[in-house]
């Protein structure tokens, strides 16, 4: 019953990416990771939905777009546990989760304010020295930002 | 390792690092060769270091290089407003090599990915200041003939201190023992105490000096700053524990050797000083001698 609801409230797409178990509070993180605010593509989304592993969930379903997984795998930092479905004619052809890459580019901000990259316009980057509770070495001054310090550019 | 850059200690293995010890010898035996004949080396230093800078500027000058640079970003483009990017693009095509100090961490690094020529940073804020790092393996193999097994004690400000940073993981390639001598706001960080213990090696923390300093092959003292505290208070009540007195030296052992990576104030008493056990200022005397090795290396000339 509460599955037909879900599917009533976000509805099934014909072709495209179901991002699934996206945390609520980080919907527009993983909206922005990707740049879904810059694609012409029909998206529908939904947010605050029940989930027994999350609490809240959100779910994005994007029409006639396919990623790489280096894309998808970018929104590892605020997205964890995501799910993907790629959609074709209507039925789930391949499932695929998201890993935490080794390297970092471009997401998130160094939390060290002596850092250059909070200077100059440099594309900070990190090497992932903790995947479980995320941590993050900066290339540049070395530091290392933590998850509870995380913050998404 | 000709045309690469020198921006943090573990840019080189421990294979690399012996291998400029060894030139640093060699420069040490003879110091005058004109090997940068018709090279250009810029110093730039954003902030000043009175210090760094003239050994630098000695090394290039006994290897008969010449210099263009700044030695204060008041007087250069910088307080107009440019980028350090452009900066660099620009002093790029001037000169072979590019020697660079700035305030902010991690800007030698970014340096080094826009300039084509090698970059060494010469302190980048309170991240690294490798050149330093080599000059104290140098003075601690000459002094001890050796780098392997050696006792280590570090003194002083261990939390925000990056030539000790550098320098305990320089020597956790030789399996060395450490002791920590700090006050408790100034204790030596969990990471670099979690890099020991991956690292497999001893390390032991002191709230001040005692007997225990008789087991020391090296003693590495650093300034207490004031600025560090958050309380003055604080600072007034440790900073006259971490001085050095000749006194204390009676029972050290005869190798033992003090460095300072200087300036010091008065956290190693003038009366050290006359002490053969005193080595800080033959420590920066080898700053140039390593300095021409890693020029050298770097611009592949040895």
């Amino acid at each position: 019953m509460k599955e037909a609801k879900q599917k009533l409230v976000v509805s099934a797409i014909q072709n495209g990416t179901v991002i699934d178990h996206v945390p609520a509070k980080n919907l527009f993180k993983v909206i922005q990771i990707l740049g879904l605010d810059h694609i012409e593509n029909q998206i529908t989304f939904g947010t605050n939905l029940e989930s027994k592993k999350l609490g809240r969930k959100a779910i994005i379903k994007i029409s006639d777009r396919f990623f790489e997984d280096d894309d998808i795998n970018r929104i590892a930092l605020v997205a964890p546990e995501a799910k993907l479905n790629i959609i074709r004619d209507y039925a789930v052809v391949e499932k695929k989760v998201v890993q935490v890459p080794d390297y970092i580019s471009g997401i998130a901000k160094c939390m060290n304010p002596k850092c250059i990259t909070n200077f100059e316009h440099v594309t900070t980057r990190f090497r992932v020295v903790s995947k479980k509770n995320v941590s993050l070495k900066c290339l540049y001054c070395e530091k290392i930002t933590s998850q509870e310090n995380l913050q998404i550019i | 390792m000709k045309n690469r850059s020198l921006v943090s200690i573990d840019d080189f293995s421990k294979e690399e690092i012996i291998r400029i010890l060894d030139l640093a010898g060699e420069f040490e035996a003879q110091p005058v060769r004109r090997l940068l004949e018709g090279k250009v080396i810029a110093t730039l230093f954003f902030e000043p270091s009175t210090r760094t800078r003239l050994s630098f500027e000695s090394a290039i000058n006994r290897l008969g290089g010449k210099i263009v640079g700044f030695a204060d970003s008041s007087i250069s483009s910088v307080t107009k407003g440019e980028t350090l990017h452009d900066t660099i693009r620009m002093v790029n095509s001037y000169c072979d090599l590019i020697v660079m100090r700035h305030p902010y961490e991690g800007s030698a690094r970014y340096a080094s990915e826009i300039a084509t020529v090698p970059v060494i940073n010469a302190g980048d804020g309170a991240n690294q200041h490798p050149t330093q790092t080599l000059l104290d393996l140098y003075s601690i193999r000459k002094t001890q003939d050796t780098l392997e097994n050696l006792n280590v004690f570090m003194v002083g400000d261990l939390k925000y201190g990056r030539t000790v940073h550098s320098l305990l993981m320089a020597m956790a390639n030789w399996n060395t023992t450490f002791n920590f001598i700090s006050p408790e706001e100034l204790r030596m960080p969990d990471e670099f105490k979690i890099y020991l213990d991956n690292a497999g090696l001893k390390y032991y923390e002191h709230l001040d000096f005692s007997d225990i300093i008789s087991k020391a092959d090296i003693i590495y003292m650093t300034r207490v700053q004031k600025e560090r505290f958050s309380d003055p208070i604080e600072y007034e009540k440790v900073k006259n524990i971490y001085v050095l007195k000749n006194n204390m030296l009676r029972n050290t052992k005869s190798n033992m050797r003090i460095l300072h990576p200087l300036p010091r104030v008065n956290e190693i008493h003038t009366d050290v000083d006359a002490n053969p056990k005193a080595y800080y200022f033959e420590q920066a005397q080898n700053g140039v001698y390593t300095r021409q090795a890693i020029l050298c290396t770097l611009l592949g000339l040895n």
